[in-house]
């Protein structure tokens, strides 16, 4: 199979720092164990990741046949074989059938609501050699960190489209965005925000009740890839190399009181089959053992780059994608998906009719200029963008197209207790 | 006056096996507790039972 | 690969649980024969004559007794009836059975799990019956509970699964063995809540009141056998009426 060309060098690297990437990116014997728990991070007690990873890895999809097809589309409840079934290969020739059943249970559970959020980057300094994220720390943009003025400035910018619900993003830096900055953000934006999430690297759990505190509501983290080895390979250095500290942030935000969490994997890093049902199985089991939290899944695929255009999904086409959001529908009926901006207009729009709840609009992954974005003002000094985005629609744009469809968009249904 | 199974005895005290092999139980199929405590069965021989004990004595029956 | 029944860390073969109630003790070997039953269950009472016959020896010793509290109105009551029962010197099983309600004698859920939680700390294998309500469910397994024994439909009513739909709930989302318990009345009933994927059946009152009881104890495990047998096998797929076929919900897709 074709692979990403992910490694790119940067001429202002100095001299040793250019030896010491290409050394880590060729070394393995270089970098530090992904398993080992770094200094500082919190271990928790939990059966999640020998459930999920057990389930992963006894997953062989060419073992399902058009029989397990059918009986999954027809059973009543789609139990965790028959997921494993409708991810399959022998699935792709029922893909209608899918998104006809994966409609009718969006219907059940979400009637023809369509959610609409906006993210807000406010720092985008990362402390992590992640090779294929423009944010990398090697890659050569331009880094910035909002001061609160700026947040504000954003918020007010944003607010004033129409946008209630706002996800607050930094690189993953402790250093750059410590956890009282991000603390005073979500303070800023209780002014203008009905519902704030986050999507910062992961913390211990007395941090994610701070957080709480300070009034966020809704952690995403990204897994990025269940698969171990290959996220070995992926995440060369800083603290998101420690794999299994990632895979329980989410259950340390329930832990420190978030409502609801949020999960993924950046499809077209590895098998995309074993990478969504390690996702929908992880909310499944947390869902069985934090039954009162929310949860939803997004599913990303790779895009571009500042500085490397040729990174893309390899094998995860539109036709495979959607079969994965209407296994995930099918398996989860009550989980919120989120389609994002990394998607084209035609393919959001196809899909919030069958599967997606949620869509983001008036997006910038860049940090600080909405002003030019949102008004056609000119910013001040911005910070490059974490990746090329899709679908620029604005909020007036995505909120019309979706009433447009006879879908119903919604803002808000959400209380902060 | 001490209660067993809801009857009233005349009596200040009673030594329990005296009590269960009079009245022909077979301690191999019953259970004992006096004042809500179980009596461990090997206790039988040197339990008192004193004037205000309640005490029950249980055995198995058909039941759903 | 052999299907057994595993609680309390006890294999069984069987899963069918038979209630020992109302019938004569001469019957009860010939219905535990025929009923191919490893577990029964049994109440505990006040004895007070000079009884001679025991229901011990008419159990063959193979059988694993569960005793229940019934008699117990609240959390205290279960957890005095459960320590006599342990006393009797049968093992560490007991089935909670709480009940403020002398009619339709539904269960107490809020004491039971009280009880669980007690009984459980002691070192009992708890099996409370309860009615299927999800949130109680999980509070029992959190409160260490082997199994959950959700009601069909009032005990002795012989009505079969009226919570149909609320026990296949608690199949589909909780982690310990469902037992369905009461108001099974026939065979037919115990199959179709095996083939939803119970764990197993316990029931006495539709045994009991059969013309022929040993005969209808062979008729349930038959039942029982079979629904589990189909639901190991997978339920082949009801044939719906046709979907109407409208515009296609994937014509969007590229690439």
């Amino acid at each position: 199979m074709a692979e990403n060309q992910f490694f790119v060098d940067s001429d202002k690297l100095s001299k040793e720092a250019l030896e010491k990437k290409h050394r880590i990116e060729t070394d393995p014997s270089a970098r530090t164990n992904h398993m080992e728990y770094m200094e500082g991070m919190e271990r928790i007690s939990s059966d999640i990741m020998d459930k999920v990873i057990g389930q992963m890895n006894s997953y062989n999809p060419d073992e399902y046949t058009e029989a397990d097809v059918k009986r999954a589309l027809h059973s009543e409840n789609c139990s965790i074989e028959d997921f494993k079934a409708l991810l399959s290969p022998a699935a792709a020739p029922f893909l209608e059938e899918m998104a006809g059943k994966a409609k009718m249970e969006t219907s059940k559970h979400f009637g023809n609501t369509v959610y609409i959020f906006t993210p807000l980057y406010i720092a985008n300094y990362c402390e992590n050699y992640c090779i294929y994220c423009g944010f990398n720390c090697y890659n050569d943009i331009n880094r910035k960190k909002l001061s609160f003025e700026e947040i504000e400035k954003e918020m007010r910018i944003i607010s004033e489209s129409g946008i209630e619900e706002i996800l607050m993003l930094t690189g993953e830096s402790r250093s750059a965005s410590p956890i009282e900055y991000i603390g005073e953000a979500c303070k800023l934006a209780g002014k203008y925000f009905k519902n704030i999430g986050l999507e910062i690297y992961p913390v211990n759990s007395d941090e994610y009740r701070f957080l709480h505190e300070c009034g966020a509501d809704y952690i995403t983290v990204f897994q990025e890839t269940y698969d171990a080895d290959k996220y070995e390979t992926l995440h060369l250095m800083g603290h998101k190399r420690v794999w299994p500290y990632r895979f329980e942030a989410q259950e340390r935000a329930l832990m420190g009181g978030m409502r609801g969490v949020a999960f993924s994997a950046l499809l077209g890093l590895a098998d995309y089959r074993k990478d969504a049902l390690a996702s929908a199985l992880h909310v499944f089991y947390l869902q069985r053992k934090y039954p009162h939290a929310e949860f939803s899944l997004s599913c990303p695929r790779l895009r571009p780059i500042i500085n490397n255009d040729k990174i893309n999904p390899l094998d995860v086409h539109e036709k495979e994608l959607c079969q994965i959001i209407c296994a995930y529908r099918i398996f989860l009926p009550y989980v919120g998906i989120t389609v994002s901006s990394r998607e084209e207009k035609h393919f959001r729009d196809g899909i919030v009719k069958i599967a997606a709840t949620k869509v983001s609009a008036g997006v910038s992954t860049g940090i600080g200029d909405h002003e030019s974005k949102y008004s056609g003002g000119e910013d001040a000094e911005t910070g490059d963008e974490q990746f090329e985005i899709a679908d620029d629609r604005s909020f007036d744009e995505m909120y019309k197209d979706i009433a447009g469809e006879g879908l119903q968009p919604v803002l808000n249904d959400y209380v902060y207790v | 006056m001490i209660k067993i199974n809801g009857n009233l005895i005349e009596a200040d005290e009673i030594k329990l096996a005296d009590y269960l092999n009079e009245n022909g139980y077979r301690t191999g199929r019953i259970a004992v507790e006096c004042n809500e405590e179980i009596v461990p069965k090997s206790q039988y021989e040197s339990f008192i039972i004193h004037s205000g004990d309640v005490v029950e004595i249980v055995s198995f029956v058909g039941g759903g | 690969m052999k299907d057994t029944f595993v609680l309390g860390g006890k294999e069984f073969d069987s899963r069918f649980i038979l209630g020992s109630g109302k019938y004569s003790m001469e019957l009860i070997q010939a219905a535990v024969k025929n009923a191919g039953a490893q577990i029964i269950t049994l109440a505990v009472r006040r004895t007070n004559t000079k009884e001679t016959e025991n229901i011990l020896d008419y159990i063959p010793d193979n059988v694993t007794l569960l005793p229940n509290t019934s008699g117990a109105r609240d959390a205290k009551e279960a957890v005095r009836i459960a320590r006599m029962s342990r006393e009797l010197g049968c093992g560490d099983f007991v089935k909670i059975e709480i009940m403020r309600d002398s009619k339709y004698l539904l269960p107490d859920n809020a004491e039971t799990i009280k009880a669980t939680e007690q009984l459980a700390n002691e070192g009992f294998v708890v099996l409370p019956y309860m009615y299927p309500d999800l949130n109680v469910a999980r509070d029992l397994q959190n409160a260490g509970a082997a199994a959950v024994m959700p009601l069909g439909s009032p005990i002795g009513s012989n009505k079969g699964l009226a919570t149909k739909d609320f026990i296949q709930i608690l199949i589909d989302e909780i982690d310990l063995p469902i037992i369905v318990d009461a108001g099974i009345g026939k065979p037919s009933q115990a199959c179709e809540a095996m083939e939803m994927g119970a764990a197993a059946i316990m029931a006495n009152t539709a045994i009991a009141t059969a013309n022929d009881i040993p005969a209808m104890a062979g008729a349930f495990k038959s039942a029982i056998e079979a629904g589990r047998t189909a639901y190991l096998a997978g339920l082949g797929r009801v044939l719906e009426r046709g979907a109407a076929a409208s515009d296609p919900l994937t014509g969007f897709l590229r690439d």
